[in-house]
């Protein structure tokens, strides 16, 4: 399972990236994308959407199942990922990159550093399976 | 504790995703569900189907028992193999369960029921049986396998034993063979061509190495059910229950109606429904983005006309479908509730694939 040190993770599989700008980069994880299995769908939140943190705001869905995907923190979308309007499986084979969701400006810059570090997402991860 | 089928070490060495599935830890995929799907749609993939419940009905009585067990007749089994499709219902007209029935010659037949239906199955055809000359016997002990795709009866007969291989190759679609330890029935839940194998366990395993070895894909749960959606197959439990007869699940073709004198269980209470039945089971594809699942409701207008049964992504048609069971009444401008979205919807037959194409008319 690949777990990038440099981003931020939910205990909801997201993964969260600060960008130099203060804005924020969201995805699921290598082991979500790996549960769900070959993703056909993908539901991106509205453009200038304010979102809570925690909110289901997008959803994915593979060929069995749809899952929620929730806002990590507190902030307004400031872009959507359209590749993924054509190309779903960018989430599977490239989740960390090509297959990012939505970028998002915070409300609250602090509440990135409140998110999980790679060493406790692998935890939540490991205490699951 | 959830049982293994003699395949699961091979599905775990294959890196088989295992869920548990009805009590047994079977693998929903080897890595991608949609490559396998192809794979049985191009070329040929085998698929562990070990946890199907196998029921073996032999005696003076079993041909009278069965035309009473089952809604389709079994009469119509004409050679010694033939297959028939058939639902078994409740005084109700519920369906019980789908099977298989394989007349095997003289007074022998096979049924091969659902994994997730066994007991009340079992319970149901053993406590029909009390005044029927037959031994019920069921096989837990068998392994079986289905390779399916085009290719899958050149693979498969290329890995038999001679003897069985060339009593195989004979075979007609929807007719079954004993030879030995083999049972090869030319049957299937993808609508492509191949074969359901029931042999013993070591042999299962043989023959499963010797598959994948000559390119044969594994295939798990996931592709075995958009297979059998896109073929317009029924999956027991969504597309048809207790509470629903074969008429108001697209299986009015599946009840022997002739002769009428043929008393069933269920009978009269489909005849009392026929002539009356104000739903159906019907196709759908979504006309745009997103994923029809079951439990979707379908609206024409502000009116809920149907639910879904049965959704998923087709992997052949790269759009969604469904089956729905739905009012004979609706009209055509249906639309399907996805979370706070409605998608247009179009009604269609309920094969979208048969024999690897497209059977959609043109949209």
């Amino acid at each position: 399972m690949n777990v990038p040190e440099e981003l931020r993770y939910t205990p909801s599989h997201e993964w969260v990236r600060m960008n130099d700008d203060g804005t924020i980069t969201v995805g699921i994880t290598d082991h979500a994308q790996e549960q769900l299995g070959d993703l056909v769908f993908v539901e991106t939140p509205e453009v200038d959407a304010v979102v809570e943190a925690e909110a289901p705001i997008a959803v994915v869905e593979s060929v069995k199942a749809a899952s929620d995907i929730y806002a990590p923190i507190n902030g307004t979308i400031l872009d959507t990922n359209a590749a993924l309007g054509e190309e779903p499986e960018l989430v599977n084979t490239d989740p960390y990159e090509a297959g990012w969701l939505f970028s998002m400006q915070p409300a609250d810059g602090k509440e990135f550093e409140q998110l999980l570090d790679a060493e406790s997402y692998q935890a939540v991860v490991s205490s699951a399976e | 504790m959830p049982a293994k089928t003699p395949l699961y070490e091979s599905h775990v060495a294959s890196n088989g995703k295992i869920v548990d599935f009805s009590g047994w830890q079977l693998p929903v995929h080897y890595g991608s569900l949609i490559d396998e799907h192809h794979a049985v749609r191009q070329r040929a993939g085998v698929f562990d189907v070990s946890h199907m419940t196998i029921v073996d009905v032999v005696g003076n009585g079993s041909g009278e028992f069965l035309s009473v067990l089952l809604a389709n007749n079994p009469a119509t089994l004409d050679v010694p193999g033939a297959a028939l499709y058939s639902c078994m219902l409740s005084q109700q007209g519920g369906v019980i369960d789908d099977l298989i029935a394989y007349w095997m010659g003289d007074d022998r037949y096979r049924l091969i029921v659902n994994a997730a239906t066994r007991e009340k199955d079992l319970q149901w055809i053993n406590q029909q049986a009390t005044p029927f000359d037959v031994q019920l016997t069921e096989r837990p002990e068998l392994a079986m396998l289905a390779v399916q795709g085009p290719e899958a009866i050149a693979f498969s007969l290329a890995q038999m034993p001679a003897d069985v291989g060339q009593a195989a190759a004979n075979l007609e679609r929807f007719q079954a063979c004993q030879v030995g330890d083999w049972f090869v029935a030319r049957t299937g839940y993808t609508g492509e061509d191949g074969f359901e194998i029931a042999l013993e366990p070591a042999d299962a395993l043989t023959l499963w190495r010797e598959l994948l070895a000559a390119g044969v894909a594994p295939c798990g749960l996931g592709a075995r059910d958009t297979l059998r959606l896109e073929a317009g197959m029924n999956l027991y439990g969504h597309d048809m229950d207790e509470s629903h007869t074969p008429l108001t699940s697209g299986l009015g073709w599946t009840v022997g109606w002739e002769p009428p004198q043929r008393r069933f269980i269920g009978r009269e209470a489909l005849e009392a429904q026929r002539g009356e039945v104000t739903e159906n089971l019907v196709g759908l594809v979504l006309d745009g983005k997103g994923v029809l699942r079951e439990g979707q409701k379908i609206l024409d207008g502000e009116r809920e006309v149907g639910t879904v049964t049965s959704g998923t992504f087709s992997p052949t048609l790269q759009k969604s479908i469904a089956f729905a069971r739905l009012s004979k009444d609706s009209g055509d401008g249906l639309e399907v509730q996805i979370r706070t979205r409605r998608v247009p919807v179009t009604r269609t037959a309920r094969v979208f694939v048969r024999n690897g194409k497209a059977v959609l008319p043109a949209s």
